[in-house]
């Protein structure tokens, strides 16, 4: 996945937002934010944190600033050790052309010391968006490792993945009643981008979207049936 | 078997709801996923985990399990302390790693949820 396929893809999926959201890592959001220039095309900074309980949280933000401050307070909550590119594969920085700039060495795949409270808390208090991500998954999720949406955790919303729908995991989770939903594609390939979730919005960024998600001033979100 | 017995035997150290050690135990569970846990353990189990966060209480909770022990040294969040004191669900700490803890627990014929 190279920045200027991404943004092909993207467009050729009519996307007006993606997010770039790597494991405990912003690295590569700079490039491809670069590689949408010039296109109608929005590129959120963020990562996607996993915390002490295993649990998958998307973080988003504005800016590419906010994207790496958060990064430092994530890779001074990781474990110091060096990622073994021969088991959880090569972890590469590149620029808008997709090339090659040095590789990440830290080890990525692994918990932050975070919880998932401090991990929402903490990006809230940074003006961005915590969603906890893919929690119809069986493992590394919110509902799979504890087992309900904790009582004071400030998520924005709830995303769930094309194997399910907003429906059915209401239905199935009561815990969830109460949050907004986006359906995505946790795209780890090109093929798995997703163009599921409509957002009405005046400006593509984290305020109209949190407003979308409280359905404020007459933004809303809403995931396409199949 | 009462989990207070439980208790001596493996020497875990008793963090919260010491008045509910009395209550027998049924069997056995372990599991770092909380819905598995709610799927599978029953009433009066006892659940080794090494999840830390207040959930494990509320699981607990649910389920009327006999109490939960954390291995591998991990220290339940000050939130998960408090609200397990005030649940009345005792939550036994060891150093030890889940899957020693479970062999004690088979050596002691508590049998395993299946």
């Amino acid at each position: 996945m190279i920045p200027p396929l991404i943004v092909k893809h993207a467009r050729g999926l009519a996307l007006g937002i993606i997010a770039v959201t790597d494991h405990n890592s912003a690295e590569n959001v700079a490039a491809v934010i670069e590689a949408a220039r010039g296109f109608d095309l929005t590129v959120l900074p963020g990562m996607e944190v996993q915390t002490r309980e295993e649990v998958h949280l998307l973080c988003l933000f504005d800016t590419v600033e906010q994207a790496l401050d958060w990064q430092a307070v994530v890779y001074a909550h990781l474990p110091r050790l060096k990622n073994k590119a021969e088991v959880f594969g090569a972890q590469f920085v590149v620029d808008a052309t997709g090339d090659f700039i040095r590789y990440n060495d830290r080890l990525l795949l692994t918990s932050t010391s975070f919880s998932v409270e401090e991990v929402a808390t903490c990006v809230e208090e940074r003006r961005g968006l915590c969603i906890a991500a893919h929690v119809d998954r069986p493992s590394f999720s919110l509902l799979a490792n504890l087992g309900f949406v904790p009582q004071g955790a400030n998520f924005a919303a709830m995303e769930i993945t094309r194997n399910t729908s907003v429906d059915e995991m209401r239905r199935q989770h009561p815990s969830l009643c109460e949050y907004p939903f986006i359906r995505s594609g946790d795209a780890h390939r090109l093929s798995e981008m997703s163009n599921n979730t409509v957002l009405t919005i005046e400006q593509p960024t984290i305020t109209e979207i949190s407003m979308a998600f409280r359905r404020q001033g007459g933004r809303k979100v809403k995931v396409l049936a199949d | 078997m009462t989990l207070g017995e439980v208790a001596n035997r493996l020497s875990l150290s008793v963090q919260t709801a010491g008045e509910k050690l009395e209550t027998e135990v049924t069997g056995g569970y372990a599991s770092d996923l909380l819905s598995c846990v709610m799927a599978k353990a029953r009433k009066g189990n006892v659940w080794v985990t090494l999840q830390c966060h207040p959930n494990i209480v509320a699981v607990a909770v649910l389920l009327e399990l006999a109490g939960v022990i954390v291995t591998q040294g991990m220290s339940p969040d000050a939130a998960t302390l408090q609200k397990a004191d005030e649940e009345g669900i005792p939550l036994l700490t060891t150093a030890h790693t889940t899957f020693t803890v479970v062999g004690q627990l088979t050596q002691l014929g508590i049998q395993g949820t299946e």
